[in-house]
């Protein structure tokens, strides 16, 4: 408490609490397309390590195989089945899975995209702004995430910078790239693409990307989820459920 | 700590995974998956031109070593005689929906001009080995036995045995008539070996592995799938739910 400030309202009348207001935040596309993904992409990350367990190995490269050198191995299925579709070994059903789940996901992206910069959401709520990514307001923002002073008021409807980045890195970035590596690993769109295979610069390489970029989503989802509880679940789920977010009350000022 | 941390994992996934098996077992929605399938087979094929080449490589990039899988020995008799007479006698039967069915000695495939293609080999379990094949297009085969305009697909009877099922697999016309779809006797620059395929293995350079049959002693030209065998187009489509267009 500030010492000016004590002095100067010695007595604290009680305020009544505002009444919270309610602010529509998160679009219909956003809201849907959330939730739809929600579910696909554990589905493809499952299906996803049960086709891994197949051959655990990663390698850089046009090729590789049990004679080469890989960067990354295991021995024998190293995911246990709780983390896998199905339960049980079996690539040919998690291929099925996955391979009919990535449909959903590339439709899903790609019409979300079009939406999304048709609609604005892209240009107003995504894109970083310039005094945003100053390094120094990118500091504050880890210190006040480090602290779990997350916004308040007004601020707390806008993304901040580092919400902006994370989101951006994964529907620009991560997503496009599952999807380009994923073609990648296919025989057919290879003869039909071979730009794909140039641009991961082979197969096996490909293969690799998709994995560390799978990897990379799971660390998403999983710090997502922790910020969704730390932020205040209820609030934060039923604001992408129904779009109407309760504005948390802005912080008396110091 | 682990069986704490195992339990609330199990929880956690277990809702999705409970869902996933159940509907996994299913017919209905393997049906689904299936029709999903079929999508990505149309979409390819759709984005893939007739003849488009898969990449072929420089003799730089082929693998030091290069894997077999499945069989590694055809486990017959008659196989282990063929090989005890180095193939003398081996021949490529070619017959079903031809006019002029053939019976091509090996050695006749052997001594005409043939293809050679240095190629990916990418294993549906997420390995690729890079090798350098010799053989004859299937192409020319087929021209010379003159395919029926009733033939939609070609299908591959092999010499191999998984327990009591004969291997066999299918491809439709596209791959059959694509350039580099060839009856491979020959593989960085020597003849198969046994683990490979000897004395003929098929290469479909723009499917999955287990499409490239090996041990190859007659070619069939057929209507409908439906009645070979289990009726999938191919071993692995039949006994372990493989998809039949292997593509991707």
């Amino acid at each position: 408490m500030d010492q000016a400030a004590a002095t100067a309202e010695p007595i604290e009348e009680p305020v009544p609490a505002p009444a919270p207001r309610i602010a529509h935040r998160h679009r219909l596309p956003t809201r849907l397309w959330h939730w739809v993904n929600a579910l696909t992409v554990f589905i493809m990350l499952m299906s996803g390590l049960m086709i891994f367990n197949a051959h655990p190995r990663l390698y850089w490269g046009q090729f590789g195989a049990n004679f080469d050198h890989p960067w990354l191995m295991f021995h024998g299925r190293p995911i246990p089945g709780w983390a896998t579709i199905p339960s049980t070994y079996n690539l040919a059903a998690a291929r099925r899975w996955h391979l009919a789940f990535a449909w959903i996901l590339v439709i899903g992206l790609v019409t979300f995209l079009i939406t999304s910069l048709i609609n604005r959401h892209v240009q107003r709520d995504l894109a970083p702004t310039p005094d945003e990514v100053k390094p120094k307001h990118i500091w504050h923002d880890v210190q006040e995430h480090a602290r779990l002073r997350f916004p308040t008021g007004e601020a707390a409807l806008r993304y901040n910078i580092l919400q902006k980045l994370s989101y951006v890195a994964v529907i620009f970035v991560l997503l496009p790239l599952m999807l380009l590596s994923g073609l990648a690993m296919s025989p057919a769109m290879d003869a039909s693409w071979p730009w794909l295979l140039d641009i991961f610069v082979g197969r096996q390489s490909a293969r690799s990307i998709h994995f560390i970029c799978a990897m990379a989503i799971l660390a998403f989802i999983i710090v997502h989820l922790t910020m969704v509880v730390l932020a205040g679940p209820l609030n934060e789920i039923g604001s992408m459920i129904t779009g109407r977010f309760r504005v948390p009350p802005e912080r008396p000022q110091q | 700590m682990i069986s704490r941390r195992h339990f609330v994992a199990t929880g956690a996934s277990g809702l999705l995974l409970g869902g996933c098996d159940r509907l996994n077992n299913s017919a209905q929605f393997r049906g689904v998956l299936r029709d999903a399938e079929r999508l990505t087979m149309g979409a390819q094929r759709l984005v893939v031109p007739r003849d488009a080449l898969a990449r072929e490589y420089g003799e730089a990039d082929l693998s030091p070593i290069f894997r077999s899988n499945g069989t590694a020995m055809p486990g017959t008799s008659e196989y282990a005689q063929h090989l005890a007479e180095n193939f003398a006698n081996w021949r490529l039967q070619v017959d079903g929906l031809v006019s002029r069915p053939l019976s091509i000695p090996l050695q006749t495939l052997r001594s005409i001009p043939h293809r050679v293609q240095i190629t990916r080999h990418d294993c549906v379990e997420g390995w690729s080995a890079i090798g350098k094949w010799h053989g004859l297009e299937l192409s020319r085969i087929l021209n010379a036995a003159a395919l029926s305009t009733r033939a939609r697909y070609i299908v591959f009877h092999c010499a191999d045995r998984f327990g009591d099922k004969p291997y066999y697999e299918s491809v439709d016309l596209v791959d059959a008539f694509h350039p580099q779809t060839i009856i491979a006797w020959g593989m960085n620059g020597n003849l198969l070996t046994v683990p490979h395929g000897a004395p003929l293995r098929l290469r479909v350079e723009r499917q999955l592995g287990y499409k490239s049959a090996k041990y190859i002693q007659r070619i069939e030209a057929v209507e409908s799938l439906a009645g070979i065998y289990g009726g999938r187009g191919g071993y692995w489509e039949d006994n372990a739910d493989y998809e039949w267009y292997a593509g991707i």
